[in-house]
């Protein structure tokens, strides 16, 4: 800042003056101290704070643009949704046809077996995939050798780092049709089982690599939970006689039921997102019969099908409706008592 | 009974850290325990080796044992050797280094003078963070963003790789949490010294956010490595493709290697090659991640998460 400029925001408010050569901001105590902030902020004048914040205002510029650019004005790019959009036109030039395209969908059957395929993933994940890290973390917990938890971690939340292709070249080369079972089950003179393939087990068989790559990660929580848990009461529990089991039964899993509720709610409200690049990479050896989901759905009658505006229908019914359901969650979190996934306070 | 038994006896030793009231495992329930630790290691293990075991492998070997081996018997490098001698594997190789290290500071930019900038009461702070908030919550699509790249003629460049994923949700929250939890008196001081944000932001800020820079940095960089679908998505051009799609299309998909990309000429494609190119997905992952895990493992991000 210039010396006459600062000399200017001396002269423009007296609050600046009493702070020195530069005008203070309101501490950034968030907590606890609410009112205080508001008053501080409130009674600055627009100009006053311009001149205290430009520098911070342009450092947002780079973040901004990129939101803008990459976030908002595709949000607005969606009204193709409601267009009959061609590519030689442009979103301007082309014919608005109302909710014609959301109608079309429901006559699709394509679209109908992606919604279906979508919520039979979902709910085999739910089932089978959902307690499976509560009890890797009740194992890691329990195991008193250091060294040896400390080893098994770093294994279990590897997977999580490797991208969906490794994943599934990983699971193709071990359970393929030319894998390494397979190979194996040939040289006995066995028979081969198509693990990869099979329509039928596909659910199963996603749900396995979901395993496979995210458990381990999605264990980190419920560690972390199982840490803050009061060892007096184990300590009480024991002495009244209560065996292994039995404190698992009626300490530590009270202990984790808030944590397991919030986590129950946050994956309902993400049902309609089962995971993207692990469907794409395996419809052609499935079929889109069995691992046609709704975002793959999208990609192929948009991008690859030619029908743009149907495509940008599905997904934009699918964003509104995931965004409603991921917020009712977090609404249904809070009621709980628990922080949710986006804070109620922001700031 | 139990708890008597097992209070600890000055000048015995113990191999474990067991609470004195916790009674001694019985057997059968340590073998359950140990059967699901090294279960679940072999099931991710497993796969991992015989893909590097193969990579390593001559023929005669992999052709014996049915296409896989567990430990190769005579180990030799022929595998890389031929894919390094082709063009296609060090062009990917130069696509996925180049977006991974330019995407990386790019994302850092953009995402760290974001978030310190509205990690203090100042203007426009509030509603330009409920807007980053609104974009973990809803997100455009895939159609959209499609035209919009093409909108801005980034179609078959790499730019359209790079710029989008610049600014991630998840690491902004991460970033503004720590930034926030650093003393407001700590930067007026050096406000009222006369030093400007910018500078503020460079010597002050930076050097005390080292560790959750580096974290941030590394989650940035293992997404934009492992990215798949915006390679296929936005590049027609397969000279450009990135390691993840030449992965997909060479090993996963099985397509043959032409004698160009593999600088001679190979009738039968070996098990070996293909396992090299897993292999070299893989190891840029496995370089980096005993520094992640350091960093997540103490807490940083669940912590900021928390917060």
């Amino acid at each position: 800042m210039s010396p006459t400029t600062r000399q200017e925001t001396l002269e423009t408010s007296a609050a600046t003056v009493q702070s020195g050569a530069r005008s203070t901001r309101p501490s950034a105590g968030h907590r606890g101290k609410p009112a205080r902030r508001k008053t501080a902020v409130h009674h600055v004048p627009f100009k006053v704070r311009w001149r205290r914040d430009w520098q911070m205002v342009l450092m947002m510029v780079p973040g901004v643009v990129v939101m803008l650019l990459f976030a908002y004005i595709p949000i607005l790019g969606n009204v193709i949704a409601f267009q009959d959009y061609q590519p030689y036109l442009s979103i301007f030039e082309a014919p608005f046809v109302g909710i014609e395209k959301f109608v079309g969908l429901f006559d699709d059957p394509d679209f109908l077996g992606a919604f279906r395929n979508t919520m039979v993933l979902a709910t085999t994940q739910l089932v089978l995939f959902f307690p499976i890290p509560i009890i890797l973390a009740l194992v890691v917990d329990s195991l008193s050798n250091g060294r040896v938890r400390k080893v098994f971690q770093s294994i279990v939340y590897l997977p999580h780092f490797l991208s969906w292709v490794l994943v599934i070249t990983f699971f193709q080369e071990f359970l393929g049709g030319a894998g390494f079972i397979n190979n194996t089950l040939k040289l006995m003179g066995l028979g081969t089982i198509p693990f990869m393939t099979d329509p039928a087990t596909f659910p199963l068989m996603a749900t396995i690599q979901l395993v496979w790559k995210d458990a381990g990660w999605a264990m980190i929580i419920f560690l972390a939970a199982l840490s803050t848990v009061d060892v007096s009461l184990y300590e009480a529990a024991a002495a009244d006689g209560a065996g292994r089991w039995r404190r698992l039964w009626h300490v530590t899993l009270p202990s984790l039921r808030p944590v397991i509720i919030l986590l129950l709610i946050l994956r309902i409200g993400d049902i309609l997102s089962v995971g993207f690049e692990q469907f794409i990479l395996q419809r052609d050896n499935v079929g889109p019969g069995a691992a046609e989901v709704l975002d793959t759905y999208v990609y192929y009658s948009g991008v690859i099908g030619g029908d743009w505006s149907a495509g940008a229908a599905a997904g934009l019914a699918k964003g509104v409706i995931s965004a409603l359901l991921i917020w009712g969650a977090n609404s249904l979190a809070h009621k709980f008592g628990e922080a949710g996934l986006f804070q109620k306070k922001v700031g | 009974m139990t708890l008597l038994k097992s209070k600890k006896v000055p000048g015995l030793t113990y191999s474990s850290n067991r609470p004195a009231w916790k009674e001694k495992p019985s057997a059968l329930y340590s073998a359950m325990k140990a059967l699901i630790v090294v279960g679940v290691t072999v099931c991710i293990g497993l796969p991992v080796l015989i893909v590097f075991s193969t990579s390593f492998a001559d023929n005669t070997q992999i052709l014996q044992s049915g296409g896989y081996v567990l430990w190769p018997t005579h180990p030799n490098l022929d595998a890389y050797r031929t894919l390094f001698s082709g063009t296609l594997m060090i062009r990917a190789l130069g696509v996925s280094a180049f977006i991974t290290i330019v995407g990386t500071a790019i994302a850092l930019f953009v995402t760290i003078l974001l978030a310190y900038a509205t990690s203090r009461p100042v203007l426009f702070g509030r509603p330009v963070v409920l807007a980053v908030l609104f974009t973990m919550l809803f997100s455009a699509g895939i159609i959209p963003m499609y035209l919009m790249i093409k909108q801005l003629g980034l179609i078959d460049s790499l730019w359209a790789l790079i710029l989008p994923g610049a600014l991630g949700g998840f690491n902004f929250v991460v970033m503004r949490s720590f930034f926030m939890n650093i003393p407001a008196e700590l930067l007026e001081s050096a406000r009222i010294d006369g030093a400007s944000d910018w500078k503020i932001l460079w010597t002050m800020v930076l050097p005390l956010s080292k560790a959750v820079t580096a974290v941030v940095g590394l989650f940035y960089a293992v997404g934009i490595w492992n990215a798949f679908f915006n390679a296929l998505l936005y590049l027609n051009d397969t000279s450009k493709w990135p390691v993840q799609v030449v992965l997909r299309s060479y090993v996963l998909q099985g397509k043959s290697m032409t004698a160009d990309q593999l600088g001679v000429a190979v009738q039968t494609q070996p098990q070996s090659l293909q396992m090299a190119v897993v292999v070299i997905a893989l190891v840029p992952i496995l370089l980096v991640y005993p520094f992640l895990q350091r960093h997540f493992t103490k807490g940083v991000i669940t912590g900021a998460v928390k917060g």
